[in-house]
This record gives structure tokens, sequence and C-alpha cells, in this order.
């Protein structure tokens, strides 16, 4: 097996989460809305999910929407609501992640104002920037709770603060912050999350929209989700986001010293045995526990990545969810880096299975790899 | 001089076709530790069907069937900047490029070739049709042509370094196409039925003179007049870049016998036209020359010489030859020498050298 440092593009599914799917797979496969006992079991398994769901972020469950995962949550909270109001103007970030940027951009071509509140080099926004956006013609701030290449932490409190003051309504990305961080939803408007990102399975997710929002579905048909996202309940795939919230709720401090002390190691350890490379994004509080994202000079992310995995070692460059080979991140290049030192960045994002064994293997097998990826011959036509 | 040994890494290049993923299956099945790349090459938004989806996933299905890792990975500027700018200023001088002998000089033979080293490999591998021969004599790799005389690529590759040579593998070059289907047949790879990739892969169905225009920058191949043998103006035409030496058709002129395009002055926007006699030269001149031993032939050698891939070989001395150019004579005469196009120098199988022509050489008449 790998070692895997890629947990922000997924985790692996939790023993227990499985094993609380499997009947919903197998006996008890009755739809949740019908009205005989198979269904209503399945009921009573969504609803008791909806609750774990809330109680993670500190939500009510009838503000919890289950949808297929974070892309939807995200589409489902900026289209649905800009679709019911007259003001059309959104603010967002550059760094945000490609379901949330491509949702925007479609609207803009629909006749949406787009503004981005600039981030600093380590990707921080500050809620004095997302006010001076703001006026009358704001409907909606959409910004990440925490970025998926660098795991810079945004100051979430204060930006909802100034957005309830101005009556805007605030939608915060927190598909990687949800497990990671202890978070509370109180004072935003609407919050998405995903399943697999914490060790639940794929395919799931859920938007929070608080009690007073109005989000138009962009499913519609029976119903269900309160109208909100219509299309038969995915029973198993919400018992097993149920069940990942209540284990990551339970673990979630235990969870954060652990991969902070991983991710030290693995930074000073990559500092000590490497020359010329740089870390992106922030130092310690105002990160993720579990992401290191660093630039090897004269290293393409591509190259690395690949050298890694013949090595053993699961990581990304860039996002996941790019679709292309080669591309420099949009996330460090709105850091300001060069567009080289964008395609030389490498993403660890550790888990909760990871250990400090694997981390010094995975400090050894990356020297050793840049090592003979800079002794490479580079001929004066080849690209940088 | 290396041998290639079981157990060592190849990276081989996998574009999804039946012949790449054969070569891949070969070399697994020699049991060498075998890592498939796909080369993004061009991102353009033509309908070439190049570097798209569907065929980097063809590519990355054979590599989980033959259980080897797989990548794809990006080449788009190297391919851009050495591939495809040259072939659009290559049509705006009047002369007629050849992309793919590009492609394998300076992407899928050196830039490639580094990228296999940064994943530590030993050797790269392509399903190319020519052969490589370590020869225990002189301690040379050499480039012959591939057994199978219909599907042989020595042409396209004879601006290989050396030295890069010297780690090519080439799993298909003692197969014939026949054999290579029957082989992804029995290696269950799901492309054994997959039509041949023809056309250069960047141009779209609209064709190249449309992509030269489209990739200009404004700048095209300059508009001017068709003259005959005797300098007679029989016709005019919007663009160099819409004419190759040997052409027929397309000329817009009429004529009692077949007229062919003899010569194109970028300069003037003249494009010569004449009888199919008037194509033959005695010899041609051809610069940046490859010499895959490390020198130049000797003078007065007697070759064999392809000017076009699809030609017949013809048999020329060398009457000059350096590290700059070499000059080919040929009694029999040359039919449309192609400033642009590759003459590939060849002893009995063994690709000797080439360069890139840079004109004919007249008869003396």
């Amino acid at each position: 097996m790998p070692i895997y440092c890629d947990h922000n593009a997924s985790t692996p599914l939790r023993t227990e989460v499985l094993d609380a799917m499997l009947p919903y797979l197998r006996e008890q496969f009755g739809n949740a809305s019908s009205v005989h006992a198979l269904g209503s079991r399945a009921r009573c398994a969504v609803e008791a999910a909806r609750a774990q769901v809330a109680a993670l972020i500190g939500a009510r469950p009838a503000e919890i929407v289950f949808t297929s995962g974070g892309t939807e949550s995200n589409n489902l909270a900026i289209a649905g609501v800009l679709r019911g109001t007259q003001r059309r103007t959104v603010v967002t970030t550059p760094i945000e992640h490609s379901s949330v940027r491509e949702v925007i951009r479609g609207l803009q071509e629909d006749g949406c104002r787009v503004r981005e509140v600039p981030v600093d080099v380590m990707g921080r926004v500050t809620a004095a920037a997302v006010a001076a956006q703001l006026d009358d013609g704001v409907v909606l701030v959409s910004i990440g709770w925490a970025n998926n290449e660098i795991g810079t932490i945004q100051p979430i409190e204060g930006i909802a603060a100034v957005c309830r003051a101005r009556d805007v309504l605030l939608h915060v990305d927190a598909v990687q912050a949800v497990g990671k961080i202890p978070l509370q939803v109180r004072d935003i408007d609407l919050v998405s999350i995903s399943a697999h990102k914490l060790g639940g399975p794929k395919g799931v997710g859920a938007l929070f929209a608080r009690r007073d929002v109005v989000v138009r579905p962009l499913l519609v048909g029976g119903g269900q989700e309160r109208g909100v996202r219509a299309g038969t309940e995915n029973v198993a795939g919400i018992v097993g986001m149920g069940e990942a919230c209540r284990l990551a709720a339970a673990e979630i401090g235990g969870f954060g010293e652990a991969c902070v002390a991983l991710r030290d190691a693995l930074g000073t350890g990559l500092q000590a045995s490497i020359p010329g490379i740089r870390r992106n994004g922030p130092l310690h509080e105002d990160c993720l526990p579990n992401t290191l994202n660093m630039s090897f000079n004269g290293v393409r992310g591509e190259a690395l990545v690949a050298a890694l995995d013949l090595a053993g070692v699961a990581v990304s460059s860039g996002s996941a969810c790019a679709a292309g080979a080669g591309e420099p991140s949009h996330v460090l290049l709105a850091l300001g880096c060069s567009a080289e030192a964008a395609r030389n960045g490498v993403r660890f994002s550790l888990g909760r299975t990871n250990t400090l064994d694997e981390i010094e293997r995975v400090v050894a097998l990356t020297a050793s790899v840049v090592q003979r990826i800079r002794a490479t011959r580079h001929a004066e036509h080849g690209d940088a | 001089m290396r041998e290639p040994r079981p157990g060592e890494r190849v990276v081989v290049g996998m574009s999804g076709g039946v012949d790449s993923s054969v070569a891949a299956a070969l070399l697994v099945e020699a049991g060498f530790d075998v890592v498939g790349i796909s080369m993004r090459l061009w991102g353009g938004t033509t309908d070439s069907g190049c570097c798209s989806f569907d065929d980097f996933l063809d590519a990355r299905q054979v590599a989980a069937r033959l259980g080897i890792p797989f990548y794809v990975m990006d080449f788009r500027d190297v391919f851009t900047r050495n591939v495809v700018e040259p072939f659009v200023a290559e049509y705006i001088a009047g002369r007629t490029p050849s992309p793919c002998i590009r492609c394998n000089q300076f992407v899928k033979f050196a830039s490639f070739w580094e990228r296999a080293q940064e994943l530590g490999a030993e050797w790269v591998a392509t399903g190319h049709y020519a052969r490589v021969h370590r020869d225990p004599a002189s301690g040379e790799a050499q480039l012959w042509s591939a057994v199978d005389p219909a599907k042989d690529q020595s042409y396209f590759l004879f601006a290989i370094e050396p030295a890069v040579l010297a780690r090519t593998l080439f799993p298909l070059g003692e197969l014939t196409k026949a054999e290579v289907r029957q082989r992804a047949r029995s290696f269950g790879l799901p492309v054994a039925e997959k039509p041949e990739s023809q056309e250069i892969c960047f141009v779209s169905t609209a064709g190249y003179a449309a992509f030269v225009a489209e990739h200009a920058n404004g700048r095209t191949g300059r508009a001017g007049h068709i003259v005959d043998t005797d300098g007679r103006i029989v016709g005019s035409h919007d663009g160099v870049h819409r004419f190759t030496v040997g052409q027929r058709r397309g000329l817009g002129v009429s004529s009692a016998a077949p007229l062919y395009v003899t010569d194109i002055d970028a300069a003037t926007g003249t494009v010569r036209v004449g009888l199919r006699a008037a194509t033959l030269a005695a010899g041609l001149v051809a610069a940046q020359p490859n010499w895959l031993s490390g020198l130049p032939v000797a003078r007065g050698a007697r070759l064999r010489m392809k000017i076009r891939s699809r030609f017949a070989p013809t048999e020329v001395t060398i009457d000059e030859s350096t590290s700059e150019r070499f000059v080919a004579l040929s009694a029999q005469g040359l039919p449309a020498v192609t400033p642009g196009q590759a003459a590939v120098l060849y002893d009995r199988d063994r690709v000797v050298g080439g360069g890139w022509i840079e004109r004919a050489l007249r008869p003396a008449s």
C-alpha cells in the first residue's frame, strides 16, 4: 500500500462508516418516501443522519439539505440564492474551488456582477477587505472556510459580522474545514460540506441553509429535502455521512493535535534535507492542521507527483479537480507566485491514519526523488 | 553500449492507439518495469481529436489492463515552440514542414527522455515501427528501418540524438501491423480494433492552410502569381502557404497536360509550375544534418535516400558532407524535391543520417 498523503482530495472510508452503511445497501433498501415499514426505516435513518450532521456544525437538523456532494452544495447555495433576488452582485475571492468559480462564472454570463476580494501572500482575506466590497447591490458573499491547496483558514467570524451588518448573505464552502477544525455555523447563512473529505462515502454532501434563507432548487421533482433538492435520497450514503460526522465530532480535538505534529515533522524534515524549497501558504494557526504545500525549485509538481507515486507516496499538485495536466495552480498564482512556481507546488495533506514512521519515509523518499529530478539534464530547448 | 535488461524501468509513450499499447504490453511481457505516459501536446480548441480526453482514457485503461502505472504529462510548451510555431513559419516562408519529425526530435526523444529520467527510467520506448540495432562490433546503437516496409517509420526518426537513440526501445520493429493487431487481441487490449490516425495530429479537419491562417498572428504567406516554365503568368493565388512542391491539384490553372508546382518563391509570392519532368532535380542540398554515428558520412558514399516518407528510396552519391550540410546527387533524378521536408540517407536498412532540404539542384541543361 502506498503512503497516502492526499486527504484533501479524498479520505479512506472509515470502517465504522461502512458498517453503518451496509444494512442500507442490503436488506434496508426502502425508499425513504414510501409509506410501508421499509420506507419508514429508511426515513428514520436519513433523519438520524441529518441530526448527526447538524450536531457537528452547530446547526438545527431542519437546516441540513442532503446533496450529491460539495460541488452540488456550492452550486445550490450560489445559484439557488441568486435566482431569487433582484440584487445581482456576488463577492468572492480568487482562490475558491472550481465548483464555486465556475458557477459564479456562469451567473456572470447571465448578467451578474462579480467582485473579488484580494488575498495576501498567505491566501488570507480580511473582514475589512470584504466590508469594502459590500454595497446595496451585493446579495451574496461566497468564500471558502479553508483552502484546499494551501490550507489557509479565513476569519469567517469577522466576515460573517460584516455581512450581517450590511444585510448580505454569506455562503461558506467548508468542504475542507469540516472535520479538520472545530467550527460552528451559527452566524452564517449557507455552508457546503462533503462526506468523503472526513471518512464518509463519495457522492454525498450537505448544504446548511439557515431557516430564513430562500434557496431555489436546482433539481425539481418529488419535493424531497423540503423541496430544495428533489430526488430519492441516497440513504446509505446519507447514513455514512451521518456516521462520519458523529465520529468527527467526537475526535476533532485529537485529530488536530495529531495532524499538526505530523505536518510539522514533515515540513521540518523536508526543509532540513532538501535545499531550495519554499512553503506556500500560512504557518500554524492560520492553516489547516493537515496541509503542507511546498514548491521545490526546478522541479515541476507534475514530475514530483508521478515520481513519488512510483516510490509509493500519494500526493497532489494543485487541486485533484484540475482537468488538465500541467496547469499552474490558480491559487498559487493568486498568492503572487510566478507561473513556474505555481507549477512547482506540491500538496501533502495528512489524515488520521498517517504515522510518524510514514512521515520519516516520505521525507527520505522526497529528498531522493527531488535530487534525481534536479540531476536530470534539461536540454536548452526543454521547458522549465 | 548498454543492453536493456528485464527489471529495468522503461517509460513508454502511450497515445491510446493500438501500436503504443502493444509496445507497452510487449515490454511488460518481457519483464521490464514499465511506466506509461500520455503526452499532452496541444491545448488548442480544434476538432483535430489530438490529446482528447478519450485518447488519454484509452491509454489509461490499457495501462490498467497491463497493471502498470500511468500518468498524463504536459508537453504543450515545448511542442508549441518546437513543432507548431515552426510549422506555421515554414509554410509562410514557402516551405513544406515536417512536424512529426520535429516532434520526434524535440519532444518524444528529447523532453520525453528527460521526463523519463526524472522518473528513474533507464529506457524510453514508443510504438514506432523502426528498429534499434545495438551493434557489438562498433559499440553503437543504430537506427534501422522496420521489418514491415509498409509501416516503416524510420524516416521520421532520423533526427534523434544518438545518445537518446542508445536509450530507446522500439518493441514493434520486428512486427507487421497485422501481427501487432493480433498481439493486441491476444493481450486482450481494449483498443485492438481502433482505427489508425493519419493526419497531422494538431491540425483540424478544416485543413492545414486554415490552421496556418489561424495561427499566423496576422502574417500569412505572400499572395502572387502562378508562372509557367517560360515565365508567363498563368494564374494568381492568395498565399504561398497553400502550395507545396510537387502539388498538382488545386492550382486553378487550366492546361492540356497536368501541371505541378516546381518552385515557390516566398519573397515575391511567385509559384512556378511545369510539366512532370520539370519537377525532376539532379540532386539536393540539405541543412542541419543529424549523423547518427556522430560523424558526417564520407564524401563519395553511395547510399539510398528518401525525400518523402512514402516515396521509394533513390540511389544517390554524396558529393559533399559536413556537420552543417550535405549534397546528394542522383543519376536518375529526384522528383518533387521540397524545401522543408527531410532527406534521409540509408545504407541498406540502416539510417545513416538525414537533413532538412534547402533546395533542389536542377539539371545542368
